[in-house]
């Protein structure tokens, strides 16, 4: 090691592996779709940020450089994390993967047969719509 | 020569979540959990390849982490619809 600076990132990237790790088991151990979705998306986000924040304090202390490619990687996987997993979790639900067994309530259940129920009205519609149209 | 412990304890570590990920994705009772196990691959891909950057000491691998970031996030999207819907394009009639 030349410089004693380094440490810090060396520390970060250690620390974000480790967060890493503690996000893979929680996704290994944890009981369906939607309590993994917090594993998977929240602490796997900030075990890859710490990583990437440890290289940038890296190469920023011992060369010097500065990279805008790391920062935008940085950005990119900040901003599209959760975005990934609300999408996925949104396609269990309308999927219908079963919920855990401990589950408390299901507050999305009301709204989303309404909008299903909006949906298929809607499609009816627009069928007899066209039926007449035709006619 | 301490550094390059550390970093190797670090790789070691990714690569035991990544494996830890990969028995999600064979295991997974719904195909969900394999999409979302999938992009935690993708994600710990990404660390690891800041890891190795640094245990080489070369900038050259940065262009890859913006990379395999792009890719993941536009597979999931991918995938998340394809669950939901079916198609991953829709037409307009």
């Amino acid at each position: 090691m030349s410089g004693s600076g380094e440490v810090v990132g060396v520390i970060l990237i250690l620390i974000g592996a480790a967060i890493s790790l503690i996000s893979a088991i929680g996704n290994v151990r944890l009981p369906d779709v939607y309590t993994r979705s917090h594993a998977a998306s929240k602490s796997s986000t900030l075990g890859v940020l710490c990583t990437l924040v440890g290289t940038l304090l890296y190469f920023v202390i011992s060369d010097g450089y500065f990279s805008i490619r790391l920062i935008l990687g940085i950005v990119f996987v900040f901003l599209t994390a959760p975005v990934a997993a609300h999408v996925i979790c949104r396609a269990a639900y309308r999927h219908q993967v079963p919920l855990a067994e401990g589950t408390a309530q299901d507050e999305l259940k009301d709204y989303y047969m309404e909008n299903e129920n909006i949906d298929n009205k809607a499609n009816l519609i627009e069928k007899e719509v066209k039926l007449q149209v035709t006619e | 020569m301490i550094l390059e412990t550390i970093m190797i304890i670090a790789l070691c570590l990714l690569m035991l979540a990544i494996l830890a990920n990969l028995y999600r994705v064979v295991k997974g009772p719904s195909s969900a959990d394999r999409v979302q196990a999938l992009d935690s691959i993708g994600i710990n891909l990404i660390a690891s390849i800041a890891v190795y950057s640094v245990l080489l000491h070369t900038h050259a691998f940065f262009d890859l982490i913006l990379l395999i970031g792009i890719l993941s996030f536009i597979g999931t999207v991918a995938f998340a619809r394809f669950i939901e819907r079916g198609v991953v394009i829709e037409r307009k009639r």
